[in-house]
């Protein structure tokens, strides 16, 4: 069966006044349908806009799509029309942005912005879109319902702004959910909670999901399959467990070594990646992390490599990468 | 709803009495009006005997009380030059100032609206920077320098309208488009700025993931966030402009309450100052206060219970 998401050299530049920023950088990754895609990578690793893009969400300028398709049930969406677009956009594809205080309109009723997508979309009337809201919020766990849909989104708790936001993002049944940082914003317990709650949804629901996010953890504990990003590009991807035992890029090692483990406490400092985020003005050559990367080779400078399946572990575990982080570490232990 | 109504009453009872007490005090500064009032000539009795008939002769906080219960009961004493209730000189010429200050207000408003949003919606093209410049020279130069740069063009060389008074549609035309220059251009700078900014908030993105419509997304989502510092710059506006502007009636002889005061300040006419310029305050004070409940019509977030 056709992936129901195929993105084939992704490329996205911003034209500002500083220069030229490679923000997306000949990105390809598939998803399967009813596959939970967890995407980590640090600001200005092209995680969002690469999401955003692919559906006409970024200024266009300063935003430049360079090159790519994007295919989405067979449609390539890089060459839809702005009609065409709006038609898909909430409902075939659906948003959950971060920071639902900035994401909410302030001064519209929850109703009115949940049943937005719905109205516009299906057609309905105010009484049945007020309905599905209703039936919406429960769903997502917003107790009192019925009588909250006339409320602002002020007298609406962190978390439970978060629940409306997923509610917007779910109201049109999308082929694909598109999560954008969206437990970024809120504190530990409250993102524990929507993390049960998107994975009750996946099963009552059975939505593809694109989770974007920083967070390691959160990965872990939602999607299937994980993507590293650094500098626009995809740097390695695999099925969860497989990456997160066995990382191939010396950046998701270096991420996974910097994360704290449970119960050892105090006892190290935590890795730390050397060097800052690469300027991604400059021309991109090479492997974007080699500059920071300690098992960097002089290839690693010149040339890009490309994403390649992991000889040695399952299907479906690539990497970008010029060395064997394998044996890398290998020769390092032996050092020591 | 109720107790911040009667909050904000209170608040706007005590700033017009501020503004009466200082006007008050203020006035009487300027001088002795019984000496202007005499006839040339008249000896030193005469003056005595009409300042006592004025009540000027009592002690000040006395006259101040006096004014004070005197205008709480809608009595702002009788004018020294017209020898009628002073509020009654003053609200005759309310109309004028009204119909004025409504059509310049109207007009101000529909341009700088439009001018706004156009900018807004072309940045970055040749039409903003002809909206733009526009509205930074409309709002910089001196009304009563426009008023008078007309009234040499319109009336002088060309002979097309009157100079200056009242009476016909034709009389409205200068005088009102020369406020409505400055009404239109700050709502053009400032709706264009606002436009701008909320343009960029992320609820203005989640809207578009909505795949809303973009004129949905403009009026709904864009210009409702965007519209509300628009509504206190006209709610100031308008304020100002029913006070009466007292360079642009004194430029076209326009018979409104900003000229009646400033003859009133030019003849000493204390019970003429006193009425005009609280009515003035009495005004502003009110129209700021619909503006705080229609903020609250457009903004829930300061609604209150």
């Amino acid at each position: 069966m056709a992936p129901l998401l195929d993105i084939r050299n992704l490329t996205v530049v911003f034209d500002t006044p500083a220069g030229t920023v490679h923000a997306v950088n000949d990105v390809s990754y598939t998803i399967e349908e009813g596959e939970t895609l967890g995407i980590v990578g640090e600001s200005g690793s092209g995680k969002s806009v690469h999401a955003l893009s692919m559906v006409g969400l970024i200024a266009r300028p300063p935003g430049r799509i360079v090159s790519g398709e994007v295919y989405f049930k067979g449609r390539d969406l890089l060459k839809l029309s702005q009609r065409e677009l709006f038609d898909l956009r909430g409902k075939e594809i659906g948003f959950v942005f971060q920071d639902p205080m900035t994401s909410l309109n302030p001064v519209l009723t929850v109703e009115r912005q949940i049943a937005e997508p719905l109205r516009r979309h299906f057609n309905l009337s105010k009484s049945q879109a007020r309905e599905r809201v209703v039936e919406l919020l429960e769903l997502v766990g917003i107790p009192n319902a019925r009588e909250r849909i006339g409320q602002y989104p002020h007298e609406f708790s962190g978390g439970m702004r978060q629940r409306v936001m997923i509610a917007i993002g779910i109201s049109c049944n999308p082929k694909l959910l598109i999560a954008d940082e969206a437990t970024t914003a809120l504190d530990v317990t409250v993102q524990a909670q929507i993390l049960d709650l998107v994975r009750d949804l996946k099963k009552k629901i059975g939505t593809t999901v694109i989770w974007i996010t920083h967070d390691m953890g959160v990965v872990a504990g939602l999607a299937d399959t994980i993507q590293v990003m650094y500098g626009g590009r995809i740097m390695e991807r695999g099925p969860v467990d497989t990456v997160f035992e066995d990382p191939r890029s010396a950046y998701t090692w270096g991420l996974l070594k910097s994360l704290p483990h449970g119960g050892k406490r105090g006892t190290t400092r935590l890795y730390q990646i050397p060097g800052n985020p690469p300027n991604l003005i400059n021309e991109p050559i090479g492997d974007p992390f080699a500059p920071r990367n300690t098992f960097a080779t002089e290839r690693c400078l010149r040339e890009t490599p490309p994403l390649q399946q992991v000889e040695g572990s399952v299907p479906g575990h690539k990497a970008a990468v010029w060395y064997d982080l394998r044996e890398e570490l290998k020769k390092q232990e032996a050092k020591v | 709803m109720t107790r911040y109504l009667m909050t904000k009453l209170i608040e706007a009872f005590i700033a017009i009495w501020g503004v009466v007490t200082i006007v008050f005090f203020v006035s009487r500064i300027l001088g002795d009006p019984a000496v202007l009032l005499v006839p040339v000539g008249a000896g030193q009795q005469e003056i005595d005997n009409l300042r006592a008939a004025l009540g000027l002769d009592r002690p000040l906080l006395e006259q101040y009380f006096q004014s004070l219960l005197s205008m709480l009961k809608g009595d702002f004493g009788i004018s020294f030059q017209h020898t009628r209730p002073a509020l009654d000189v003053v609200l005759e010429r309310m109309p004028a100032t009204a119909s004025l200050a409504g059509l310049a207000l109207l007009f101000g408003t529909l341009i700088g609206v439009a001018a706004g949003a156009i900018a807004a919606l072309m940045r970055g093209t040749v039409a903003e920077l002809i909206v733009m410049v526009a509205a930074l020279l409309g709002q910089a130069t001196p009304t009563f320098w426009l008023g008078i740069m007309l009234i040499l063009l319109f009336s002088v060389e060309l002979g097309l309208l009157p100079t200056g008074g009242s009476g016909t549609w034709l009389h409205y035309i200068l005088p009102g488009l020369t406020l409505s220059v400055f009404v239109s251009a700050s709502i053009a700078r400032l709706l264009r700025s606002s436009l701008l900014d909320i343009m960029r908030e992320d609820y203005v993105r989640t809207a578009r993931a909505k795949g809303l419509m973009p004129r949905t997304v403009f009026f709904w989502h864009i210009a409702r966030n965007a519209l509300i510092p628009v509504v206190t710059m006209i709610g100031i506006i308008a304020g100002e402009l029913l006070g009466g502007s007292v360079v642009i009636e004194t430029v076209f002889a326009w018979p409104g309450v900003g000229r009646v005061i400033v003859q009133g300040i030019q003849a000493q006419d204390f019970p003429v100052i006193q009425a005009g310029v609280t009515l003035v305050a009495a005004i502003f004070v009110f129209v700021n206060l619909l503006v705080d409940l229609l903020y609250g019509v457009l903004d829930p977030r300061i609604r209150r219970g």
